[in-house]
């Protein structure tokens, strides 16, 4: 009896602990893409979607394809709940793995913990639309790209758009305008560029932060209520986003003057909230729905034989499309890496980071991926790890997301010195300097 | 017949009162060193370093700091996580705003910091104690969240208010690669945890223990209860203050206050009451069982009911590993309500008779 005990103990443990050491063995030709997820936590009514969307794209361009020249793909998930400690935990594990290409940590927090951490690694990493702003400056940031847009251009094309309803933007003199944000890295880093605008073009703005994760916001619309601002940002994320709509509802605040993030402009912040949210204006980065290309053959592909990673209704959703677009760039640039580095061979993290700093997907090549109508053209340069800057906004009619806007850009005049110095500031707090033109080559 | 003191004479009341009496410790404790300092670093792996030892070392270290607080003087604090903030923050002020600091005077700067914050968060447990004591150092919690979300100076102005570190080095060595913070770590715990022995064993410790037993009959025979509860928050929260540095330097390199968020204080607290409350052991026992375990599951359950067949998604590897781990705490206290070091000394115990027992 305690022998047997003792033996199917030691058993669990040599298991455990041959669990972790046995990496999986190299096997040749297979891209590995690391897939940090949360489908669990406050977070994950929004990480769901984007996370099904990336393993989706994956199993489609295997099936389609059959990889990218040849080179097959694998991923493995690992579960981050949006903590920064476990997404550090979950980078470790899978960094060392055989073919890694590049990471998505799907969290502010965790792209700030990575960021320090990469350039050791040799790892890319990208962060479509969030992360950090001054990342763009490739120069300064080898290895960071926030695709298609930082916090500070969703901020600046939300400005722009306001004042453009109003008729310009000298109209937003006297204005003011409460910025409800996710009282983290995520919620904060708007702030620098709303504050410069507002010192442009004299509008007032009431800074109201709201505690992570969000559920009790009580007393944020209380003071919304109370100052009546003109227009209302809404910085939020995951269980935050539908909350701030219901209390907005209760409290009466007028939903088509509230402005949120791409974060904050998909369906499941404003499902449950349904009719309540009729009039809510978000921006947008992408199309949702399922007639684009695309979408069309992930489900012939992935869910037309059962693969699907979550419910077929949910594919083509603002978030999943995103995802899917993510790990399109990723995929597009593992094949620019082969074109330069050899076709048909597994790129290393330092190839696949060339890739992504020489991305030019035009109209044509969006077309021909499938992306037509889904996204904007794209090209990166060693200066610019961004692409696009380029937004527009979408309302939610109570049933589905229409959009209401043309596509703005984010005013380089404002943005470029910005980051240049926050960059700078950046490279000198941690005494590092400055890319060479020579380095661009490499 | 191995374990035994038999014959292990003592002369003087020096070699009676060392920290560990019986010889077969003393090779013991040695030879554990050797391998945490020789063998593990020689084995593991690197994401076994970057990912399990070194969180193990510093949530080790943290337990042990409010293993002195809780366990040996009877405080109960939520306010472990504030205290481990406060210890990251003002590290982190210290090394930035004076230029060329070194690491370590920094680590123990932060440290001091989270002893004024501890001592000034202690104030209460002068006049409250058990769970409204809790509740009273959840003040802590909720005020270190706020000043570090709110107070850009203590963030350096940084926008985002995330901040960072790097280029850490002691004495010229570079704390970069894994094997490297993983011996600063364990340096660090190694000196602290025998000063924490030390300490316990020694008169304050005593006063400390006797104010956990009853603290009215501690009066009574001369025991000071504001200079013992408020010393037992000085020295609990140091320790804690110098692991929160830790954390934040060496192991997440980039944080926000979400990284020190209640859930930490509950995770603290919940180390040493498993680990056994009232042991120096026990902050080992305990930050390995919720350090290390969670992680252990995440990465065993796929592979476990892979050998049956079934494929399990990462969504429902995480809820399974939140629900055995939460059924495991269960199990070890109805099993062993005085936690591991409980365990581990009666095993000891038994080993004294082993192989032959009565």
């Amino acid at each position: 009896m305690k022998l047997s005990k003792l033996v199917i103990a030691a058993a669990v443990v040599a298991a455990g602990v041959s669990s972790l050491t046995t990496s999986a063995f190299a096997q040749a030709k297979e891209q590995f893409f690391p897939l940090l997820s949360y489908r669990t936590g406050p977070y994950a009514p929004n990480g769901v979607p984007w996370a099904n969307g990336k393993q989706d794209y994956i199993k489609m361009i295997n099936a389609r394809d059959g990889g990218i020249n040849g080179v097959k793909l694998t991923f493995e998930e690992c579960e981050t709940g949006y903590a920064t400690d476990r997404g550090v935990e979950c980078y470790e594990r899978l960094k060392s793995k055989p073919g890694v290409a590049l990471f998505d940590p799907q969290a502010t927090g965790i792209t700030f913990a990575l960021t320090e951490k990469v350039p050791n690694d040799k790892i890319p990493l990208i962060t479509l639309g969030y992360g950090l702003s001054v990342a763009q400056d490739g120069m300064a940031f080898k290895w960071n790209f926030p695709f298609m847009g930082s916090y500070w251009t969703g901020a600046d094309i939300l400005v722009q758009h306001i004042a453009k309803g109003l008729g310009g933007l000298d109209k937003l003199k006297g204005k003011k305008i409460a910025l409800v944000y996710h009282d983290s890295p995520f919620g904060k880093e708007p702030i620098p560029l709303l504050q410069e605008r507002a010192r442009m073009h004299g509008f007032e703005l009431q800074m109201l932060p709201v505690t992570a994760p969000g559920v009790e916001q009580k007393a944020t619309w209380l003071q919304v209520r109370q100052s009546k601002p003109d227009f209302v940002m809404l910085w939020g994320w995951g269980v935050m986003n539908s909350t701030a709509l219901k209390e907005a509802q209760a409290t009466g605040y007028p939903r088509d003057k509230m402005y949120g993030v791409w974060w904050a402009g998909a369906e499941p912040d404003v499902k449950d909230v349904g009719e309540g949210a009729k009039g809510y204006h978000a921006l947008a980065l992408n199309t949702s729905g399922q007639q684009p290309k695309v979408i069309q053959d992930i489900l012939k592909h992935v869910h037309g034989k059962g693969q699907g990673t979550g419910p077929k209704d949910e594919v083509g959703q603002v978030l999943y499309t995103r995802g899917v677009i993510i790990q399109m760039l990723g995929v597009e640039a593992v094949r620019r890496a082969q074109e330069r580095f050899g076709k048909g061979k597994v790129m290393t993290g330092e190839q696949v980071r060339w890739g992504l700093e020489n991305l030019a997907l035009d109209q044509k090549k969006l077309d021909a991926l499938g992306f037509g109508g889904v996204m904007r053209p794209l090209s990166t340069s060693c200066s610019d790890h961004m692409g696009s800057t380029w937004a527009r906004v979408h309302s939610w009619d109570g049933s589905k997301w229409n959009f209401s806007s043309d596509w703005y850009q984010a005013d380089e005049q404002i943005l470029k010195p910005m980051i240049k110095a926050g960059a700078d500031k950046y490279l000198a707090d941690k005494k590092m300097t400055r890319r060479t033109a020579a380095d661009c080559q490499s | 017949m191995l374990y035994r003191e038999n014959g292990q004479f003592k002369t003087s009341y020096r070699a009676d009162q060392q920290i560990f009496p019986i010889a077969q410790d003393r090779i013991a404790i040695a030879l554990l060193l050797a391998v945490a300092f020789v063998a593990v670093p020689m084995l593991a792996s690197d994401y076994i370093f970057r990912a399990i030892l070194i969180p193990f070392v510093i949530m080790a270290l943290a337990a042990l700091g409010v293993n002195i607080l809780v366990g040996y003087c009877g405080q109960i604090s939520l306010g472990s996580g504030a205290f481990m903030a406060v210890g990251a923050y003002g590290a982190y002020n210290f090394f930035v705003r004076i230029p060329g600091l070194p690491l370590i005077p920094a680590l123990i700067l932060g440290g001091l910091c989270a002893t004024l914050f501890g001592i000034l968060f202690g104030l209460p447990s002068l006049r409250v104690k058990g769970l409204y004591l809790a509740v009273a150092t959840l003040a802590a919690q909720f005020f270190s969240d706020w000043m570090f979300l709110r107070i850009k100076w203590l963030t350096n102005d940084s926008p985002s208010g995330s901040i960072s570190v790097n280029n850490l080095q002691v004495f010229g060595l570079p704390i970069e690669s894994a094997t490297s913070k993983y011996w600063f770590c364990l340096g660090i715990l190694v000196v602290v945890a025998l000063l924490a022995k030390n300490l316990v064993r020694g008169a304050i410790g005593r006063e400390w223990m006797a104010i956990r037993d009853m603290d009215v009959a501690a009066a009574v025979i001369g025991i000071r209860p504001m200079y013992a509860k408020l010393s037992a928050f000085a020295v609990s929260s140091f320790i804690v203050g110098m692991a929160g540095a830790l954390w934040a330097f060496v192991y997440l390199g980039a944080w926000e206050p979400a990284a020190f968020s209640v859930d930490l204080s509950f995770k603290l607290l919940f180390m040493v009451i498993i680990g056994g409350l009232g042991s120096i052991m026990g902050g080992f026992f305990g930050a390995a069982f919720i350090v290390v375990l969670p992680i252990v599951l995440n990465q065993f359950l796929p592979l476990l009911v892979g050998l049956f067949g079934v494929e399990i998604s990462t969504a429902g590897v995480s809820h399974a590993e939140l629900m055995i781990f939460g059924a495991l705490i269960v199990w070890f206290l109805i099993v062993e309500p005085h936690g591991l070091a409980k365990l581990w000394s009666t095993a000891k115990q038994k080993l004294r008779l082993w192989p032959f027992p009565h």
